[in-house]
């Protein structure tokens, strides 16, 4: 792998930036792989250079169309730890302490930026909604700060907090050490990383079947022809359904959709993440300048990454009553993604009951965030067999037992999160 | 965003109504603990036609089971769900 530095940078400049090599190669895939990783987003491309790297193992990644072309690249950036239940906060903080180290570790700018991530507080009710998950965040050893108004307003000095403001704002809750990254980027560094270490992406090859004997996955059949694999994982949220499907396996999980969208860049206006759960709307500025924003997902089941116009104009205006200097901004463009909702709103790590099929999903529109942790357990669990612990609260038995992890309290109903 | 031909009301846009559940998720009142977790916490999920109740909350407020194919957004039928609750198929 050709190291990226501003060395070689310099040299290759000399060069006129001739002798750079492609980040990965395009191999034909092998009759067989010790583990295949269906999925090429964040999550596959993570636990495909997880399982390189501290498990020796080189498996192939096969994506059916461009890595990073999926979710990865359709979120809202937002990285954070601050979740409510203990589970969230093991599996969210153990991920962000890997988002801090690696655009080092993969040799790969991600662009991490720790500007911090506001929750707002518009009622005496939020603040002691935000009060109780600081509290319970501090005591599990995660940074988190009770905000006053002032204090909010010092850090996004465009909020509206006069008393006329559509949205009274009565102070936040904030997690310093969270932030944005540049998701691409996420994709492509864990490519480039994997490849380096042998493993094979292998793009353009969609899965249509599995070969199965004796309840064990022997391989998957895909547009490319057959690969054998002695293990075989699932990482395909947003259509964790119907690639469970092809196994024959039902889900605890309906496919939505979630749409976000940017405005035309403008020069720097607020430096950190802005969000707000009693609304459902997030505000961040990328590097480029754009006004990155999202909220609710669609409310009903669907595949086609295509949103409707009314989420996007309930969001815009969430966004301008908050902020009202945005009101004067052009949308650019927006863009949707399907995501995988569960019933309990929170992911999915087993061994499903075909053995050596194991899937990693459900992320609902929690995902990016969780991308590095999400890739360091589930390769933990394609090479022993076994979930790793910090995964095992998010096994599919939990639904039938009772011991659902239902961050936002709402019952059992995917579309309720 | 979707038009939907409630049967009461002619075509309305989709903002008026709500998604409800799968129709494979209602539950029999009389099912036994293991068919309950099966309906509630399992989905089918498909590419392809998905059965649902909906509401028409901003409308007539009739339940519908609305019959559409979750990758072209067709709608196949739509129908109130009390005559088809009295003519069960």
């Amino acid at each position: 792998m050709q190291r990226y530095s501003a060395w070689n940078l310099f040299k290759h400049g000399l060069r006129g930036h001739k002798g750079w090599q492609p980040a990965w190669r395009s191999p034909e895939p092998k009759a067989h792989y010790d583990v295949v990783i269906i999925g090429g987003g964040g999550h596959g491309l993570a636990t495909a250079y997880y399982l390189a790297k501290r498990h020796g193992i080189r498996a192939a990644v096969v994506e059916k169309s461009w890595i990073g072309g999926g979710n990865t690249g359709r979120n809202t950036t937002i990285v954070r730890s601050n979740y409510r239940l203990p589970e969230m906060q093991a599996l969210l903080e153990h991920a962000l302490k890997l988002w801090e180290g690696l655009s080092d570790e993969l040799n790969y700018n991600v662009m991490f930026s720790q500007r911090g991530a506001i929750f707002l507080g518009h009622s005496d009710g939020d603040m002691a909604r935000l009060a109780e998950r600081g509290d319970a965040l501090r005591c599990a050893g995660i940074d988190a700060e009770l905000l006053s108004r002032a204090q909010v307003h010092k850090l996004i000095p465009l909020l509206d907090i006069s008393d006329a403001a559509r949205f009274p704002i009565v102070g936040g809750l904030i997690q310093r050490r969270g932030g944005t990254a540049r998701h691409d980027a996420v994709a492509w560094g864990y490519a480039r990383a994997a490849d380096a270490l042998g493993v094979d992406i292998i793009q353009q090859c969609e899965v249509t079947g599995f070969a199965i004997a004796g309840g064990r996955v022997t391989g998957v059949e895909t547009s490319r022809g057959h690969i054998g694999a002695g293990r075989v994982g699932i990482v395909v949220a947003g259509n964790s359904g119907h690639v469970a499907g092809l196994a024959g396996l039902r889900l605890p999980v309906e496919s939505h959709i979630l749409q976000a969208f940017v405005t035309e860049p403008v020069k720097p206006m607020i430096d950190t993440v802005i969000m707000s759960q009693s609304l459902h709307c997030y505000i961040s500025q990328s590097d480029k300048g754009e006004i990155v924003l999202g909220g609710d997902p669609d409310f009903y089941p669907s595949y086609t990454q295509r949103g409707q116009p009314m989420r996007i104009e309930e969001v815009a205006g969430q966004a301008i009553g908050l902020v009202p200097a945005l009101s004067k901004l052009r949308m650019l463009r927006g863009w949707a993604g399907t995501t995988d909702m569960t019933c309990d709103g929170s992911p999915i790590f087993d061994e499903t009951p075909v053995a050596d099929l194991h899937i990693n999903g459900g992320w609902c529109y929690g995902g990016f965030k969780a991308t590095p942790g999400s890739g360091w357990l589930f390769a933990e669990q394609l090479a022993t067999g076994r979930v790793a612990d910090l995964a095992r609260p998010f096994g599919l038995g939990r639904f039938a037992s009772g011991a659902t992890v239902d961050e936002a309290g709402s019952g059992p109903m995917p579309h309720h999160r | 965003m979707l038009l939907i031909n409630c049967p009461h009301c002619g075509p309305r846009a989709q903002a008026e109504f709500g998604f409800e559940r799968p129709v494979e998720t209602i539950l029999p009142v009389d099912a036994s603990t293991a068919t309950m977790v099966e309906r509630l916490y399992t989905r089918t999920n498909a590419r392809g036609v998905s059965a649902e109740l909906w509401r028409h909350s901003h409308g007539c407020r009739a339940w519908l089971r609305i019959d559409r194919h979750v990758v072209t957004h067709e709608i196949l039928c739509v129908a109130l769900w009390v005559a088809l609750w009295q003519a069960p198929q």
